[in-house]
């Protein structure tokens, strides 16, 4: 992990605002948010519901287009940028959804595969061994053509992990991927995500209200009313 | 468990042998609107990309099996609808031209007042003799047409039939059957009755086969059915009768030997028809009308192509089979595109572009189509050999027609697949989180 941190952090934000709406409707949702994520690093944010962390996520992730301020992701400004380039920086990013919103028409193998068709210069041998090796990683070897209606919570979101880990992201986002397992399922998931990204050396920024968790974290952010707070122990003692 | 795990490479290396072709079909599609956005695709390697790629079209299908088959009964119905019509409107004009192709004559002469066979009026008959000083004309030959109701024999039911009267010692048709049996119609009132006519004749075309003679009434002259010929039914008249010039004039009393319904003319071995016809037309005057064989032939389908409004309503049934076919394709089309709302998010959030979803919704609408089309061409065979033995029309499949309406079954698809994927755009992944 130490020789990932170099002097550019993956994750840039400086004097980032958002707004909601439009006219007078028009709702400033984020304030001011600066935010240096390392490579490498766990970053867990919370905060209390519609504090804006979601929305922050989404900015990072590309998802939405940023207003004002600066936001570089991966050395790339995304704010302002245009739709085909956000599309383009998705591509980099893994995602992992509170819902495992797998393809149910789709067996684990295949979900897990469409991770990779976006990188043309993996060839349909290579995408086929590193899906099905991604899939034993998160313990689901024997698994893989499973369709997701015949999977369990837990394993629903762990083939979710691996469709998001398998092309090797730089930087994945998580939006409480834990929300909908077990006090066990969740555990594992986490432990999980904690173990690859430090295999893989991708830095993860994580949205969640389990304390349970938390202590995968290397840094905790805490984020109320569109303000962040950059201090674990406010979050901890929240919490 | 042993059961649905199957070795993971066999899923993708052995997909329905459909798919490949559909794939290019579609993937070029998108690729013609995407080629600006270079770094993706490249031409050259379009088999490689199409390798590479989940085809999520044909497993999103596959896996929603009642809605697959919702969908490929629809297109089937659809299909059956238009190769029905279609068939009618063929068998319309093949039926309609089968006695101008029997007709034994180079060049036909009609009167410029003629609309169709069955409405063919008359000119004088001093035309055929100045037709015959052109040089190359062999004979001209006068036949006699009109409509006249006759007593079925069978169920004595007045029915509408067709009277073609001839000279006997001249034959004007290339029919051997008729053509055997002249020396028949040289008696009065003696008829050959069409074997395809359409009704009840069965027991009549059985009692003249075994060679008693069967009579029956028609404007109160007793007339003899002396022999059988096949020509077979058309949309114009049920049946036909053909006879000798001489019994066709007793039928008509009001009708003249003088004025003829149709000029046969015979061209000399070594003329060509078409310069001795040309001929003709700056020889007679203008109250006559010259064609060739062909042109006739066309002459009465152009009729009914333009004239009746029988062609406008099968037209209008293919219309309305195509737009029931757009609707169900539509609504299994945008019933898929919901259901996978919150996947295709989830795609574009990893990236995916909407032309990608694009292609999905039209890789859907062009498989449809292909397994519509399989049920919806089979089905067409045994109804067209019902209605062949029913009504004696000429319905047959043609590959032509086979291939419109394929290419109309591809063409309503993709437009159903226009249509639902205005939803995709909706599908908006920062909703997702």
């Amino acid at each position: 992990m130490q020789t990932l941190i170099n002097s550019e952090p993956v994750i840039s934000i400086q004097n980032l605002d958002h707004y909601f709406g439009k006219g007078q409707l028009r709702k400033q949702v984020l304030f001011d948010i600066n935010l240096e994520i390392n490579a490498g690093e766990i970053i867990i944010m919370t905060g209390p519901s519609g504090s804006g962390k979601t929305t922050l996520l989404t900015l990072v992730g590309g998802l939405r287009s940023a207003q004002s301020g600066s936001l570089k992701i991966l050395g790339r400004e995304l704010c302002g940028a245009s739709p085909e380039k956000l599309t383009q920086a998705r591509r980099h990013h893994g995602y992992i959804f509170q819902a495992h919103n797998l393809h149910n028409s789709l067996t684990a193998l295949q979900n897990v595969r469409m991770g990779l068709e976006l990188h043309w210069e993996i060839s349909p041998e290579e995408m086929q061994s590193r899906s099905a090796k991604m899939l034993e990683h998160v313990g689901l070897g024997n698994r893989l053509n499973y369709y997701p209606d015949d999977l369990s919570g837990g394993q629903k979101q762990r083939v979710a992990i691996a469709r998001a880990l398998v092309s090797n992201p730089k930087i994945v986002l998580a939006d409480e991927p834990t929300a909908a397992l077990d006090k066990k399922s969740g555990r594992d998931v986490v432990d999980l995500m904690q173990r690859l990204a430090k295999e893989q050396g991708c830095t993860i920024l994580l949205v969640t209200h389990d304390n349970r968790i938390l202590d995968i974290a290397d840094r905790i952010v805490y984020m109320e009313d569109g303000r962040l707070a950059n201090n674990p122990n406010v979050a901890v003692a929240n919490g | 468990m042993v059961g649905k795990t199957r070795p993971y490479l066999t899923r993708y290396n052995s997909p329905t042998p459909l798919f490949f072709p559909l794939c290019v079909l579609c993937v070029s599609v998108v690729r013609l609107k995407n080629s600006s956005l270079k770094e993706d695709y490249h031409m050259t390697n379009l088999i490689q990309q199409l390798r590479r790629r989940t085809p999520l079209g044909w497993l999103q299908l596959s896996r929603e099996k009642s809605r697959l088959l919702v969908a490929i009964s629809g297109i089937a119905f659809a299909d059956v609808l238009i190769f029905m019509q279609l068939g009618f409107q063929s068998a319309l004009y093949d039926s309609n031209t089968r006695l101008h192709r029997s007709l034994e004559a180079d060049i036909i002469l009609i009167s410029p007042q003629a609309r169709n066979w069955q409405g063919l009026s008359t000119f004088s008959r001093r035309r055929l003799y100045q037709a015959e000083d052109i040089a190359g004309v062999k004979s001209a030959d006068p036949m006699y047409v009109n409509i006249i109701n006759w007593k079925n024999p069978e169920t004595r039911d007045q029915r509408q039939v067709q009277v073609i009267g001839f000279d006997p010692d001249r034959p004007a048709f290339n029919l051997p059957e008729v053509n055997q049996q002249l020396d028949k119609l040289k008696l009065p009132d003696t008829v050959l009755f069409d074997r395809g006519a359409r009704g009840e004749y069965k027991e009549v075309i059985t009692q003249v086969e075994q060679g008693k003679s069967v009579t029956t009434e028609i404007e109160r002259r007793t007339v003899t059915v002396g022999g059988l010929f096949k020509v077979g039914a058309s949309f114009g008249a049920d049946g036909s009768l053909i006879t000798s010039d001489q019994n066709f004039l007793r039928l008509f009393p009001k009708r003249e030997a003088a004025s003829v319904s149709l000029g046969l003319i015979r061209v000399e071995p070594g003329y060509d028809p078409k310069q001795v016809a040309a001929a003709l037309k700056s020889h007679l005057s203008d109250d006559v009308r010259v064609l060739t064989k062909e042109e006739f032939i066309n002459f009465e389908v152009n009729w009914w192509q333009s004239n009746s409004p029988i062609g406008f309503i099968f037209n209008l049934g293919v219309a309305m089979g195509f737009v029931v076919g757009v609707i169900i394709v539509y609504q299994v089309l945008s019933t898929d595109v919901n259901a996978h709302m919150k996947e295709y998010a989830t795609f574009k959030a990893m990236g995916y572009r909407n032309i990608y979803l694009l292609g999905v919704v039209f890789e859907e609408a062009i498989i449809l189509a292909l397994l519509g089309f399989i049920p919806g061409s089979l089905l067409p065979l045994g109804l067209y050999r019902l209605t062949r033995n029913a009504t004696n029309l000429p319905l047959y499949m043609t590959m032509a027609r086979a291939v419109t309406v394929l290419i109309m079954t591809i063409i309503m698809c993709t437009i159903s697949g226009a249509i639902a994927t205005r939803k995709l755009q909706s599908a908006d992944p920062a909703d997702m989180f």
